[in-house]
């Protein structure tokens, strides 16, 4: 049964909330500039929660089910992340309140900003970054203030692996610069030729996503990393896969310049059905200055009796601010509440358990699907949807009938250099069984492939709709709904 | 801490993966660098952690514990029960992006419902999906009009009125746009003097033109005649909008505004220190395929029933790549569903309550506060919920002196403007009592005889 729009289910004169009655004299309206009518629903508050719990069965979610999504972190979202961003002390507090009144949170994000440093071996951290897109944005700017500061414009070319998330060339454009592919090998790391034939005095830098889109930790990264600074480049971590190095290895250490972070893979924050996220961005001691801003610093030294006095500042060549106020505080509380609850140790297992999880899942998938670089991988790895005997088959509809045997398909169609690429990242929250199911899932469906394809082309069958006309909906570009005449 | 497996099933896995150890899956990582040390305190348990985090909490002044008469982009409205409980289920709150839409109905009809809700409140013909905030919305719109005149019309006109921190966020998106100018907001104005100022300087090199209504000082202003001119010269408008003015206000879309954009965390959503808030983007409907971030439409499965998909996805970074005119991928999915829920739980007649019980009582505050001796008010008496008010000393001193008082004083302009020293801009919302007015207005008195 279809659920009804807001619109379809209001009924004219239906009182909703209540407030109470004016306290003050009523002033007279402004001329001219007052609306006749609003165009909204009429609902009791009983129809709006009723209607939007229905919405909330037909969705899928990590609170019910397996999200095998690969670049996407679908960790276990702990239950305390939301107490603790619920603490009145946390949620309601203006953003412009004097710093005397805030000096918890702002010690709460001065030791964000120094844990996320401490984990990936970089000097500062800007917490204002909305989300992983915003962050790449930021990284991409400061690669290209910190050249113009050196009187250096001539570096207007960024290089970026054909294995890449898009949003990684659409960050580089948006900042002016030209992208400029570089091919992967045949052992899924960055081609070093291809690497070397691209490097010059026009070279801005490299979005370099390690371990890759593939799941693969390169293993020419010290020598790319080289190569890149010798022409002068700088080197931007994407760390959409930062879940596969926590204690494992320190990208500030290995070289990278800059880096942002997804609090909402990596760090268990919700994903809310789309954001928010946030993307904090870190970099090395010769970036710290344009970081954008303000973030928060210690203004006065505290003592044994005196806590210190935390404020904020803006760095001295800063990209400048890239949203309102302070960035996404209430997930970096839920963040801020997983790395406490984890430590340093627990930290390294995350990776630890997620990498194994996902190397299990590889293995019990290898023999029938076939992954093309068969390599020990991170806490991802690709695997092809199709098979030469079953040539009616894509892994669309792999991932279709996944849902018939209530799973959320893994990423599809990408990365863009592996065909009909089904991307499985299991993290490390998943138990044992959960995965045997899965594998058998996809064991079941290869079967089916071959058997029945049909059954396949034509999935899901047991979910709230079926396949969507999605070629009408661009057609016809209906994005509001439809109100009754009455209204 | 959430990881699930036993020693022995920990043993079958690397068994099945053929390794002897968990660290021998490592080794693609250089050795010189593996498994470094974290030095960060050791791991809290549930009961410990959150007790660390009440403490920190509790160092904080709220706005509960607060009268406050803080705005200036963020503002303390009374947000109905209901809207947390809809945005905690975790269906709802623990779901991905909803690429799959046999499985996303729920967050995809809640975001159609969103579409509608804030094209029919700003006027407009479409809306996004959201952006970050109500800045980076604004930026987007910057990004958008540069990419219809394709860079050939090099000047944004930005009114000095418009959040400061909405446009220094537009400077910031358009430094790597080398060519484009943001200019009309310089400080050698004055301020408080209202919009027509920028009609002079409209011309056939202005890709946009950006104001907000109600401004930055609370004022509100008919933008027909702007419109008028902007779109003579071939032009963009967009308008920067508070969502719960526009209870009470007449929509930018009548002004016939091209780009209506703003911050949707007045629509039920907690203050948060800043964020997460909502960015609302509207467009008009020649602009939709232009306008960056996720949209939904609606189409019908293969037995015909009505459902929802991400539609125009053609446009967005995952498909164009480096021609796609915004990275945006992640949005504010989850404060969009809460605007939602806020927006259809209030209605037509609670939604347009809220927003007279702001004007009202704010505008009670400004007759009280001009009484007051040494204290004016400048913003006219077209505003809608906050207003600037002329102080006899420092901001700072007085709002050090209201705290005292456990008041949250009006935001300090002088931050912004150098010609506003002792300017405060006071907001009000329906959580304002007469008494808490009162009280505020005898404690400025106060301090003018200090």
């Amino acid at each position: 049964m279809t659920e009804p729009t807001i619109y379809e289910l209001s009924s004219k004169g239906r009182p909703g909330v209540t407030y109470p009655e004016p306290d003050v004299p009523l002033a007279k309206l402004p001329e001219g500039l007052v609306r006749k009518d609003l165009p909204f629903p009429e609902l009791s508050e009983c129809d709006v929660v009723r209607h939007f719990t229905r919405l909330s069965s037909l969705n899928y979610s990590i609170d019910s089910g397996f999200y095998p999504l690969g670049s996407c972190t679908m960790k276990y979202n702990p239950k305390i992340n939301e107490e603790a961003a619920r603490l009145p002390g946390f949620a309601h507090i203006h953003p412009l309140q004097p710093i005397e009144t805030v000096q918890g949170a702002l010690a709460l994000m001065y030791e964000l900003q120094l844990w996320l440093a401490e984990i990936s071996g970089f000097e500062q951290v800007s917490l204002q970054p909305a989300a992983g897109a915003h962050g790449e944005f930021v990284g991409v700017s400061i690669i290209r203030a910190y050249h113009l500061s050196r009187g250096d414009s001539k570096r207007n070319r960024m290089i970026i692996p054909d294995s890449a998330h898009g949003t990684n060339p659409a960050s580089s454009s948006m900042n002016g610069f030209e992208v400029v592919p570089v091919a992967t090998d045949a052992n899924g790391n960055v081609d070093i030729e291809s690497l070397k034939s691209v490097c010059d005095d026009n070279l801005a830098g490299l979005m370099l996503t390690n371990p890759n889109t593939l799941g693969l930790f390169d293993q020419n990264v010290m020598e790319v990393l080289r190569i890149v600074h010798e022409a002068g480049g700088l080197v931007y971590g994407d760390g959409a896969n930062l879940n596969a190095l926590l204690g494992i290895a320190k990208p500030g250490m290995l070289g990278f310049d800059v880096m942002h972070f997804n609090l909402h893979k990596t760090f268990s924050t919700p994903h809310g059905g789309g954001g928010p996220g946030s993307g904090p961005v870190a970099v090395g001691k010769h970036l710290v200055d344009f970081l954008p801003g303000p973030i928060v610093t210690i203004l006065e030294e505290g003592n044994e009796e005196v806590p210190p006095l935390f404020g904020f500042e803006m760095p001295k060549q800063s990209i400048g601010r890239v949203k309102a106020f302070w960035g996404h505080f209430g997930v970096m509380v839920r963040a801020y509440t997983y790395i406490s609850m984890h430590g340093p140790d627990g930290l390294r297992k995350v990776s630890e358990f997620a990498v194994l999880n996902a190397n299990y899942i590889m293995s019990k998938l290898k023999g029938t699907y076939r992954v093309p670089y068969n390599r020990v991988c991170m806490h991802e790895f690709v695997a092809e949807g199709k098979w030469e005997d079953a040539p009616d088959v894509r892994a669309l509809d792999i991932a279709k009938r996944l849902m018939d045997y209530d799973f959320h398909p893994p990423t599809n169609y990408f990365p863009l250099i592996v065909h009909e690429a089904l991307m499985i990242e299991p993290t490390e929250t998943e138990n044992k069984q959960t995965m045997d199911a899965f594998c058998d899932a996809m064991l079941k469906i290869a079967e089916e492939a071959h058997k029945d394809p049909e059954l396949l082309r034509s999935a899901p069958h047991n979910t709230p709709v079926g396949r969507l006309d999605e070629v009408k909906a661009a057609k016809d570009l209906v994005l509001c709904c439809w109100i009754p005449e009455n209204e | 801490m959430f990881i699930p497996h036993s020693e022995q099933e920990t043993r079958e896995m690397l068994g099945s993966i053929g390794v002897k150890s968990i660290e021998d899956l490592f080794r693609d990582v250089p050795k010189a660098y593996r498994f470094p040390a974290i030095h960060i305190p050791p791991a809290l348990s549930e009961m410990e952690a959150i007790s660390n985090l009440q403490s920190l909490a509790e160092v904080n002044e709220t706005t509960r514990d607060l009268v406050c008469f803080l705005g200036a982009g963020a503002y303390n409205h009374y947000t109905p029960a209901a809207v947390d409980a809809i945005i905690r289920r975790g269906e709802f709150l623990t779901a991905y992006t909803p690429y799959q839409p046999e499985i996303s109905q729920g967050t995809l009809q809640a975001i159609f419902e969103y579409q509608t809700l804030i094209s029919r409140l700003t006027g407009m013909d479409a809306s996004n999906a959201s952006h970050y905030d109500g800045a980076t919305a604004t930026a987007e719109a910057g990004v958008l009009a540069y990419h219809q005149f394709r860079g050939k019309r090099t000047k944004f006109l930005v009114s000095c009125a418009v959040n400061p921190q909405y446009r220094e966020t537009l400077r910031t998106y358009m430094a790597g746009i080398c060519n484009i100018c943001v200019t009309g907001d310089e400080s050698d104005h004055d301020p408080l003097e209202d919009w027509k100022y920028l009609l002079s300087q409209i011309d056939t090199n202005t890709a946009l033109v950006v104001v907000q209504y109600p401004d930055f000082f609370g004022r509100v202003y008919d933008y027909t005649e702007l419109a008028e001119v902007v779109h003579e010269n071939g032009a963009m408008l967009a308008i920067v909008a508070n969502p719960m003015a526009l209870g009470l206000l007449k929509a930018p879309g009548e002004f016939d505004a091209d780009i209506v954009v703003g911050d949707g965390q007045p629509l039920g959503l907690p203050l948060s220190f800043g964020g997460p808030y909502l960015g609302f983007f509207a467009t008009k409907n020649e602009y939709v395929r232009k306008l960056a971030g996720r949209l939904v439409g609606e189409t019908v499965d293969h037995n015909g029933k009505r459902g929802y998909v991400l539609t125009l996805t053609a446009r967005e970074q995952h498909i164009r790549r480096e021609k796609a005119t915004s990275n945006i991928c992640s949005n504010q999915g989850l404060m969009a569903l809460a605007a939602t829920v806020y927006m259809s739980l209030l209605g037509k007649n609670g939604f347009k309550q809220v927003s007279e019980l702001c004007y009202h009582k704010a505008h009670y505050a400004a007759e009280k506060i001009s009484k007051v001796k040494g204290y004016s008010v400048c913003s006219g008496k077209d505003f809608f919920n906050e207003f600037v008010v002329s102080c006899p000393s420092d901001v700072e001193e007085i709002n050090h002196h209201l705290l005292d008082h456990n008041i949250l004083g009006g935001y300090n302009l002088s931050n912004d403007y150098k010609k506003l020293g002792h300017h405060m801009l006071i907001a009000v919302t329906e959580m304002n009592t007469k008494d808490e007015i009162d009280a505020l207005c005898e404690i400025l008195e106060e301090v003018n005889h200090d």
